[in-house]
């Protein structure tokens, strides 16, 4: 059961980003710039994502489990550190870049074009890179 | 460049999936939809019970496989896409969060973590497009 609500969760997420637009890069951009014609679309989406998404987290709070039980880790909600504020300013340039975040990147492999694959070639090398400094500093 | 207006009820059909994604995640598995994470974890051979983050990741690109990805303009260089997937990439994981883990999930989880994360990389990002017009054209 896990493994198709799985699968149907990332349908559900693909559909969604193919729908917005935001898996065109320009349209992504045309929200963070400012300076040119500014376009709304990300905000709705995102607002209108958030408030799908708001009473299942909920639900899931008030019960501290999944409606299948399974345990759900409380998460710090409230700690604002550095690598949180440095992280997120690091990737706001490259988002900022390329209009592309990780679930749009993932979608445009399915185009098959070299632009896709070197994004997404990035994001894995970037993390990866990041994941064995973090290793590095916590040794 | 003239790029077509998204009608409303696109952006607002398909936040709706997209938040309908995030709240079959949390409410059946108890797990987050953010996409940054689940494809950190499953690259480092982290596949999860059921091998659900390679399903999921599949289940993504599913409907651009079927469908085609639609008008793709790319906003420069291949060079200039691994460099910027690769901030993506270092900046996700060490803000521990994306679009949609943090934009998405965390601000609908009332996270403030969440919140400060996304209105950062908003900020930079609108910072970095206004900055990219002092350069040259790609």
């Amino acid at each position: 059961m896990t493994a198709l609500l799985s699968l149907i969760a990332g349908i559900l997420f693909g559909a969604g980003l193919l729908l917005s637009g935001m898996t065109n890069p320009a349209n992504v951009i045309a929200f963070l710039d400012l300076t040119g014609a500014w376009r709304p679309s990300l905000a709705f989406t995102m607002a209108s994502a958030i408030a799908v998404a708001l009473p299942a987290y909920a639900i899931v709070r008030a019960r501290g489990a999944s409606l299948r039980g399974a345990a759900v880790p409380a998460r710090d909600r409230s700690r604002i550190d550095w690598p949180l504020l440095l992280g997120s300013a690091i990737f706001g340039v490259g988002w900022g870049l390329s209009g592309i975040c990780p679930g749009p990147g993932v979608v445009l492999l399915a185009g098959g074009t070299a632009q896709a694959v070197a994004f997404v070639t990035g994001l894995i090398g970037g993390a990866l890179l990041e994941g064995a400094a973090h290793a590095t500093r916590r040794a | 460049m003239s790029l077509a207006a998204i009608p409303l009820w696109r952006s607002i059909a398909g936040g709706a999936l997209i938040g309908s994604a995030a709240a079959v995640l949390i409410l059946f598995n108890g797990r987050v939809a953010g996409v940054s994470g689940i494809l950190d974890e499953a690259i480092n051979g982290r596949f999860g019970e059921q091998g659900w983050r390679v399903l999921f990741l599949s289940g993504l690109l599913l409907p651009a496989l079927i469908a085609g990805t639609g008008p793709v303009s790319w906003p420069g260089s291949v060079g200039r896409l691994v460099v910027a997937g690769a901030l993506v990439g270092i900046g996700t994981r060490l803000g521990s969060g994306c679009t949609s883990g943090h934009g998405v999930c965390g601000i609908a989880n009332l996270s403030p973590r969440s919140l400060i994360a996304t209105l950062t990389f908003v900020a930079i990002a609108m910072i970095t497009v206004g900055l990219s017009h002092l350069l040259p054209p790609p």
